[in-house]
């Protein structure tokens, strides 16, 4: 049984999720999309938090909200002028874009719903300390990380190279 | 004998037209002439020593004890090898008409360049445009016209044949900016491609039945002891002709095989030796420089129709009915080219008739070749005439060249009594006239003297004909004589200059050709050529009632010659006037042209080309490009879906997906 | 009441048609990588409920999100950088516009 207080947090943070995100497709200023994305992403950085993913949370706050977020906003205001509402769409092009995304939410819901085993409750996990965290990112034994981190530092290191490169001035 | 020499006569003339074509434009004009001069020089002397080794040195190569010439390959590389008895070789054959063919050609062409180098400038001494081409060209049919005469089997001398029809295509267009130029070359190449056709088709059933392409093969059989050495073998078949001979000879449309390859071998030389009905190409070959008609056509390139049929004497000999075919040819040709050669204006045009009239000498001498009459007087007499013949006929092309040279005209109208003003031409011109009329002790009268004794053992009614032949020539050369050096005096044209002899470098052909045709006639010829080997005394075959007949019509019809054209006087236009039929008709070439164009215009082009142009045009392209319709219209129909909008690529990706996972939904309920 | 995985999925896939819907309709380009971040965001929590529900002890799942979210920071980073030349060049960022890539 949980909590009333995590269930009440529960209840906040879906809703949170659900508004946020179809806001964010949904309005017609850029700058908002922006600030609704990163309202989701916060409240997803809470569904971490209350998975018991402490560190998973900090990282979701950090990168994404400090980071990819910013970047965003940073581009919107090089590429449009502040205020400038983008036009309406076109129907045609909504219609589409619903269909697609309602037969997804049917057929995903559906067989989630009713093909997998998914009603059990959550089960207990010893805390997860930063300690073992580390290990599994530095070891290079089985479970452990350390060729795909180095991969990843790699690839963000090209990823800033190439970035540079492509958007300096000629 | 090394191969060294030989080699190099070959490889001389083709390295000049390879440096000539690609430095020619980086030297200056008389450098690449005096080199190129140079070049067949050197090989002038290389096929001198080798004629000379071969009929001279006495070695067992080249002559048996019992003095029979032998045949020599010096070397003989394989080419191509399809299959195991399909060889096509490369090589060198020294035989008695090879080693004398040597002398010709080099001699002819040494000649024509030495000329050249005067010839191919203007008065002020300026070069003409492609003087270095022209060299290049000239070396390149040096070395096909050798690689021909020299070649070991028959389909090396088919490619050989092949590459001087191509440099004679090019000589002829050699003033390219000319339309006539142009359109000559084209009908030359055109009508002697036909002619070869059946050529390459008389060698693939000649081949197919004999299994070889080797003249060792098909006309000799080897000499005991001595390696590459051969003789000539006219009296039993050799091996591999037995096939022919058997009782289970393969038959066509009544004639037997041998037969049709003999006569369809004989049609290539039909083309290139401009034989009725495939001459039309030779006189408006004319359109090329005047050297170049010495050379190729007069000398050397049309003799290798003669010189093929000479080359496969013995195969013929087999089958006398293609001989006989020849002498048919041969005798028609000779009589409507003289006929002809009476009413042109053109002195070109002229000579190139009467060079048709004396191929088609030479070709009746080797049809009336049988081992019966004089044991082959005919082709021996056949091979002195083309000797003798490509020397004085060289002769007059090249002092016609020098009058064209000087006058700027080929029309004889121009001329009229040059005989003051160019008293070397005149002179030479002379003895070029009186060769080929066939007036004792000109060489001219020896050859022809012999294709008439020939002819008369043959069947008389050759020899009368033959004869008639011979005094249509004397009279039409000492008309074209007349005219130009007599008739009445030159006039000077208003801001010319009067025309004067020429310098040195065209002189000299002239004077050294004139003196080979005052002395040729007393070379004992059939001590070296003779169509089996044997030394042939032809002293003892001379019937001195056909020379002194042969004579007596030379001589009238040269006094019938001067009668009409030595002075301004009306009898030609009352002649003219009296049978204006036969003028007209001898003056349009009896109408060939005309015949032809009717043929390729009105029937093959209307009847033929044109259905099988509109159903080319309309069935099978019509089926392509309904093809290439139906591709355009369906991808046109396809095009929009790759709208270049990604978003549209993903909702399609997305669609797909979700049916995907749909039907598995569906699938595991 | 107990919290079940799928009181958790739902909110995530009701994120990921979010975003599905947003990246077939938006024109401008940065909304678009936006419902992009929103897909990729689904993804990563998917990744971690199943591994919280269904693998408690291990810790794969956590892994995985961790480098998605590293590699879906270098992949907006270069993609912004992207958009900004485009922009630079045809002053727009409106997809509909960047049709090049056409037949």
């Amino acid at each position: 049984m949980e909590s009333v207080g995590s269930i009440i947090l529960y209840a906040i943070v879906t809703l949170a999720i659900v508004i946020f995100s179809v806001l964010a497709v949904t309005t017609r200023k850029i700058l908002r999309a922006a600030t609704y994305l990163l309202f989701t992403l916060f409240a997803a950085a809470v569904v971490y938090f209350m998975l018991d993913y402490q560190f998973l949370g900090a990282v979701q706050i950090a990168v994404y909200a400090g980071g990819i977020v910013v970047l965003f906003v940073f581009a919107i205001l090089l590429t449009s002028h502040p205020g400038n509402n983008s036009e309406p769409l076109a129907s045609k092009r909504r219609v589409l874009g619903l269909i697609a995304s309602l037969a997804m939410l049917g057929i995903t819901g559906y067989s989630l719903l009713t093909r997998c085993n998914l009603f059990a409750g959550k089960p207990e996990m010893e805390a997860l300390d930063m300690q073992k965290v580390g290990e599994a990112m530095m070891g290079t034994g089985a479970g452990q990380y350390l060729l795909p981190f180095e991969a990843v530092s790699v690839l963000l290191l090209a990823c800033i190279i190439g970035g540079i490169v492509v958007a300096r001035k000629r | 004998m090394s191969p060294t020499i030989p080699i190099l006569i070959l490889a001389i003339p083709l390295f000049m037209f390879i440096f000539l074509g690609l430095c020619g434009k980086k030297m200056s004009h008389l450098l690449a002439g005096v080199l190129g001069t140079l070049g067949m020089g050197t090989v002038l002397v290389l096929a001198y020593y080798t004629a000379f080794t071969y009929f001279f040195s006495g070695s067992e190569m080249f002559i048996s004890e019992a003095g029979e010439r032998l045949q020599y390959v010096v070397f003989n590389q394989t080419w191509l090898q399809f299959t195991h008895s399909l060889v096509i070789s490369l090589g060198f054959f020294l035989d008695p008409i090879s080693a004398m063919m040597l002398v010709v050609i080099t001699t002819i062409s040494f000649m024509v360049h030495l000329y050249s180098l005067g010839y191919m400038r203007d008065h002020h001494g300026v070069f003409e445009k492609g003087f270095q081409r022209f060299y290049a060209f000239l070396s390149l049919f040096s070395f096909s016209m050798l690689g021909l005469v020299v070649a070991t089997n028959i389909f090396q001398m088919y490619i050989f044949w092949e590459l001087v029809g191509a440099s004679s295509y090019l000589l002829i267009g050699f003033y390219y900016t000319k339309h006539s130029a142009v359109s000559a070359s084209k009908k030359a190449f055109i009508v002697t491609r036909f002619a070869d056709l059946g050529f390459l088709i008389g060698i693939l059933v000649l081949s197919y039945y004999t299994g070889t392409f080797d003249f060792t093969n098909l006309t000799s059989v080897p000499v005991e002891g001595i390696a590459n050495t051969y003789h000539v073998d006219l009296s039993t078949p050799t091996a591999v002709l037995g096939v022919f001979q058997s009782s289970a000879a393969p038959m066509f449309m009544g004639a037997s095989v041998l037969t049709w390859a003999l006569v369809l071998i004989f049609m290539g030389g039909m083309g290139k030796s401009a034989m009725m009905p495939l001459h039309i190409w030779l006189p408006d070959a004319m359109e090329g420089p005047t050297p170049v008609s010495a050379l190729i056509h007069a000398a050397t390139m049309v003799v290798a129709g003669v010189y093929l049929v000479a080359r496969l004497f013995p195969l013929y000999l087999m089958e006398t009915s293609a001989l006989e075919i020849i002498t048919v040819v041969g005798a028609l040709t000779a009589f409507y080219a003289a006929m002809v050669a009476c009413a042109q204006i053109d002195i070109k045009r002229v000579l190139a008739f009467s060079t048709i009239s004396q191929i088609a000498f030479m070709m009746v001498s080797l049809g009336v070749a049988r081992p019966e009459y004089h044991e082959g007087l005919g082709y021996m007499a056949s091979m002195f005439h083309l000797f003798t013949h490509a020397m004085f006929k060289a002769l007059l092309f090249l002092g016609a060249g020098a009058l064209i040279h000087a006058i700027g005209s080929n029309d004889y109208t121009e001329m009229h009594g040059l005989r003051k003003y160019m008293p070397i031409t005149h002179w030479t011109f002379l003895i070029g006239c009186l060769a080929i009329a066939g007036i004792i002790p000109f060489s001219g009268f020896f050859s022809k003297d012999e294709i008439l004794s020939a002819a008369v053992n043959y069947g008389v009614w050759v020899y009368v004909w033959m004869s008639l032949v011979a005094g249509l020539t004397a009279f039409y050369m000492f008309r074209l004589y007349y005219l130009i050096f007599w008739w009445k005096e030159h006039k000077v044209r208003e801001g010319h200059h009067a025309p004067h002899d020429q310098p040195w470098t065209m002189s000299l052909p002239l004077i050294i050709l004139a003196a080979v045709s005052c002395v040729a006639g007393f070379i004992p010829f059939g001590e070296f050529v003779s169509w089996n080997g044997e030394p042939y005394d032809f002293m003892a075959h001379f019937d001195w009632n056909v020379a002194t007949v042969s004579l007596i019509v030379a001589v009238l019809s040269i006094l019938l010659a001067t009668l009409m054209y030595r002075k301004e006087n009306p009898l030609p236009a009352k002649f003219k006037n009296a049978v204006p039929a036969l003028w007209d008709w001898c003056h349009h070439r009896f109408y060939w042209d005309e015949l032809y164009m009717f043929i390729t215009h009105k029937i093959i082009f209307n009847g033929i080309c044109r259905p099988l142009a509109w159903f080319d045009r309309h069935i099978i392209d019509g089926t392509m490009d309904s093809f290439a319709y139906l591709t355009n219209k369906a991808s046109g129909a396809v095009r929009p879906l790759q709208s270049g909008q990604v978003q549209m690529y993903v909702w399609i990706y997305v669609i797909g997906a979700l049916l995907l996972g749909g039907i598995t939904v569906l699938c595991l309920i | 009441m107990e919290l079940k995985a799928i009181y958790y999925l739902i909110p995530s896939l009701i994120m990921f048609c979010c975003g599905l819907y947003g990246f077939i309709t938006r024109k401008n380009m940065i909304a678009m990588l936006i419902s992009l971040e929103l897909m990729l965001n689904s993804v990563d929590m998917n990744f971690v409920i199943f591994n919280r529900f269904l693998f408690p002890g291990q810790m794969e799942g956590m892994m995985f999100t961790l480098f998605a979210i590293a590699i879906a920071a270098a992949e907006t980073a270069l993609a912004i950088a992207i958009i900004i030349n485009v922009f630079r060049s045809v002053k727009n960022v409106d997809v509909r516009e960047l049709n090049h890539m056409k037949f």
